[in-house]
């Protein structure tokens, strides 16, 4: 791992790809609602097969920042930039974003199950795109449903409506469905934060086994749960990242003022 | 490369794009073919209607002056017999009519719902106006028939039928529109009003009078334009009750006519182009152009109302 | 106590009065219709063909043409409907052409009915020379059934919540995909109570259809359901009376005997059929809604 300080008023990691795996990586970032400008200075590349977390205070952008990643501001916001995804730039025109979607799947903040059965929440996407044999639908739903951690939970109920599971077991099927259309980078935007502590810890625990297979990258407004989960954080504000950093460093020893102010609580 | 690979599925139009480009275009017709329908309404009535003036040659003056109604006659004074005004006349009394009766009725129902017995309001009420909201118009016109009319008979003389009955029918029909509008323009004057006059001594009266009506006025108003168009157009329950003589009303008990009760009696009984149908066509366009003027009333008030916001 | 407070109390009084004379009148209309229909309405009187000039007709006839007539205009204006709706809530940006079709709609719901009936008579009956048929009945219906029907369904697609389309997006599926299978389905209680209180509107529509679906009921061969034979009860091309229309026509010039009979008898159907509506509407969505949220 290369440091470099790049501005006296920024602290961001650049990892030297020929040693480190990168799966995800944004350059010259610029996002505008309308014509405000939301987000800029936010170089960041993504280590495949780590948790990132996304922190900072209610618009600093970091929702937004996550929500580019897989194109899901198109309607909303002008993304100016690269995004690239494995060395590629989604970011251009002529991509095809459900394709991108597909891959780079994504996590909500509050738990939304389809109206559909518990089976056809997961299987839905998957017949969206052609496959309908039975036998492969039926392993995709176990695998999912044992990778999110509630296939116990859900297995003799997954006829049953998605809209009737409490909310810590909604979410993981919503994992499980994103899952299901093999995605290879997991966003998830505050995933826990309508959940109950054993729920979310439930879940912490769930992202930490899916990390061995996706890069995982997570908005999260509760810094515990980035210092507990995390391998690597961002901190932003005011729509620029501030700090990236390993995850220990970030909360222990951070390098910028603003950055210990938040973590530390005196934020404001 | 593995990257080229990659961007080449990543460039590839999927079959989902192909999709999403098809149900849009899909839904965006289903939204024109409706727009069509309203630009063909409007001028296919538009073409009928004015032929009369233009094909036939009748004078606007004529038409809308005229008191004779006998399309394809003429009056003592040779003009076509293709006058308007009686009909326009008995559209207009029974709209203002059963407006004018029906107002104060349905704003004291809702103030009642509202601001003085909101739980019996919602229990009982809001049902009962949904309930007399559904019932057909034909419905309303038969019980006109064999209620109203003779009940004015025995009580004002005369054959019962006439714009005094059509104006009882018609202030129940849209008693039920211009409740259920002003119980949502009420609701929707913000709380802190009234606490704000109560706070500063005023009696409860006080408040619904002074303030809360005050404030949704703009929402009042279009309840009873709203039910004002509705009054215009209604063709088959007033065409029941009012007798059907297209003949200036002398008075409310006396048979007459409105606009909808000519058409809807008339239009079975003549041949397509001749003068008597395009005539009738006519009458259809005056109801068409109410129509859009009541529509454009409510959009007026509204943004007045907005404004005074 | 002072002025004000009596005047108060006096106006509060008044308004009650108000208030209860309006729930008088609906019970009035509700009694009777009811007292003096129902007496009238029995299994014969429900099955029984119209008799023009004797009296014991029935509206067995104008009963199935009313169901008839419904079940078509709600099959032809669903689609277009939904459509309507789903571009007007899920892609219609803010701008001029969607101020424009809002408009329009908002006119084409606020036409008088028989100006509607008009049109259709116009278009279908003369110019496309369907004449006095089903299926010119069944086409002006829907152009009166729209307007509604899709401020019912949009209102009801924007009340899901954009978390299920979020979802849907995110798993790579288009906007479309996701409106029609995943936003529509949660619709669905709301969608279905819509359609069954705009069925109410359309069953007891009679102006719009005089004109257009025609005011005479031929005799239906109901062992026949070829709907290419003329005397089938499915061939679009008959002539058919509602049984709203059957009220409006005896009442105008009907001569059987027992005119005030039979049309007590079909106002109380009619009523009580939209009374099922209104009801239905409600239960259904809700069991619906039960079942799909159901453990």
């Amino acid at each position: 791992m290369q440091k470099l300080d790049q501005q006296s008023d920024r602290f961001i990691y650049e990892f030297n790809p020929e040693e480190t795996p990168i799966t995800m990586q944004t350059k010259d970032l610029e996002i505008y609602y309308g014509k405000s400008l939301a987000m800029h200075n936010a170089d960041i590349q993504f280590e495949k097969n780590t948790i990132t977390a996304l922190i900072g205070p209610s618009g600093s952008g970091k929702s937004t920042f996550l929500r580019s990643l897989n194109r899901m501001n198109d309607d909303v916001a002008t993304v100016n930039g690269q995004i690239l995804y494995q060395g590629v730039n989604i970011n251009q025109p002529g991509i095809d974003v459900y394709e991108v979607r597909r891959r780079i799947g994504m996590v909500f903040q509050r738990p939304n199950p389809f109206a559909k059965s518990i089976y056809d929440n997961i299987t839905f996407a998957l017949q969206r795109r052609g496959v309908h044999s039975k036998k492969v639908l039926d392993e995709v739903v176990e695998k999912t449903l044992k990778q999110a951690a509630v296939w116990d939970q859900v297995k003799d109920s997954l006829n049953k409506s998605a809209l009737s599971l409490s909310g810590g077991q909604a979410q993981r099927v919503c994992i499980a469905r994103a899952l299901a259309v093999k995605p290879d980078v997991l966003l998830l935007d505050e995933p826990a934060s309508a959940l109950d502590p054993v729920s979310t810890a439930q879940l912490e625990q769930t992202l930490r086994q899916l990390k061995k297979d996706y890069t995982i990258i997570i908005v999260t407004h509760n810094m515990q749960q980035a210092a507990r989960l995390s391998d690597y954080t961002v901190f932003f504000n005011m729509g620029e990242a501030i700090e990236y950093n390993k995850t220990r460093k970030v909360f222990t020893r951070p390098k910028m003022k603003l950055t210990d102010d938040y973590v530390s609580g005196n934020f404001g | 490369m593995q990257n080229q690979k990659l961007a080449k599925q990543l460039m590839k139009k999927s079959k989902t794009a192909r999709y999403e480009r098809f149900g849009h275009l899909l839904s965006l017709s289903a939204l024109l073919l409706i727009m069509a329908i309203v630009l063909g309404i409007i001028v296919f009535v538009a073409t009928k209607g004015l032929s009369t003036f233009f094909n036939d040659h009748i004078s606007f003056k004529d038409f809308f002056t005229g008191t004779l109604w006998n399309p394809g006659t003429k009056t003592p004074s040779g003009h076509q017999a293709v006058g308007a005004l009686p009909m326009i006349v008995g559209s207009f009394l029974v709209t203002i009519l059963a407006a004018v009766v029906s107002t104060p009725f349905a704003i004291g129902t809702a103030v009642y719902m509202t601001e003085i017995s909101p739980k019996r309001g919602a229990k009982i009420l809001q049902p009962v106006t949904e309930l007399l909201v559904g019932i057909p118009s034909v419905v309303y016109g038969f019980i006109g028939l064999s209620v109203v009319v003779p009940f004015v008979r025995n009580t004002f003389g005369g054959s019962g039928f006439g714009i005094l009955s059509g104006t009882f029918v018609l202030f129940v029909m849209i008693l039920p529109t211009i409740v259920s509008m002003t119980v949502d323009s009420l609701k929707s004057v913000p709380k802190y009003y009234r606490q704000a006059s109560l706070a500063l001594g005023a009696t409860k009266w006080q408040t619904i009078w002074k303030v809360v009506l005050r404030a949704a006025t703009p929402g009042i108003l279009t309840a009873v334009v709203f039910g004002m168009a509705r009054a215009f157009g209604e063709a088959l329950a007033v065409q029941m009750v009012i007798g059907n003589a297209a003949l200036m009303p002398h008075n409310l008990v006396s048979p007459a006519s409105t606009l909808t009760s000519v058409l809807t009696a008339g239009m079975g009984n003549t041949v397509m182009g001749s003068l008597q149908n395009d005539a009738l066509w006519s009458l259809a366009l005056v109801l068409l152009v109410m129509s859009l003027f009541f529509n454009l009333l409510v959009h007026f008030i509204g943004r007045k109302g907005a404004f005074k916001k | 106590m002072n002025r004000s407070q009596k005047q108060s109390r006096i106006a509060i009084a008044a308004l009650r009065g108000i208030a209860g004379f309006v729930v008088l009148i609906l019970a009035f209309l509700i009694g009777y219709i009811f007292i003096t229909g129902l007496p009238n309405v029995s299994w014969h009187f429900l099955t029984t063909p119209a008799k023009a000039f004797t009296s014991g007709g029935g509206i067995g006839i104008q009963l199935f043409n009313s169901f008839y007539l419904l079940v078509l205009a709600m099959l032809i204006s669903l689609p277009i409907a939904l459509g309507a709706s789903i571009y007007l809530n899920e892609y219609a940006k803010d701008n001029w052409f969607t101020g424009m079709i809002r408009t329009a709609i908002e006119i084409l719901s606020s036409l008088p009915s028989v100006v509607v009936g008009l049109f259709g008579f116009l278009l279908f009956v003369v110019q496309f020379n369907y004449g006095f048929s089903i299926i010119s009945g069944a086409l002006t219906l829907t152009i009166f059934n729209l307007p509604l029907l899709t401020r019912n369904i949009e209102e009801t697609l924007s009340g899901v919540s954009d978390d299920q389309r979020q979802g849907g997006l995110g798993l790579g599926l288009s906007k479309y995909e996701t409106i029609i299978h995943i936003v529509v389905p949660a619709a669905l209680p709301g969608i279905i109570s819509g359609i069954i209180l705009c069925s109410g509107r359309v069953f007891g529509e009679a102006a719009a259809l005089i004109y257009t679906a025609g005011q005479s009921a031929p005799a239906l061969n109901f062992g026949d359901w070829n709907p290419f034979n003329i005397d089938s009860p499915l061939s679009p091309l008959r002539p058919a009376e509602t049984l709203a229309v059957h009220i409006w026509k005896i009442n105008s010039e009907g001569i059987m005997p027992d005119l005030t009979k039979v049309s007590s008898g079909s106002a109380a159907v009619l009523v009580l059929a939209i009374l099922i509506f209104n009801f239905s509407a409600r239960y259904i969505g809700r069991k619906v809604f039960e079942k799909m949220t159901s453990i």
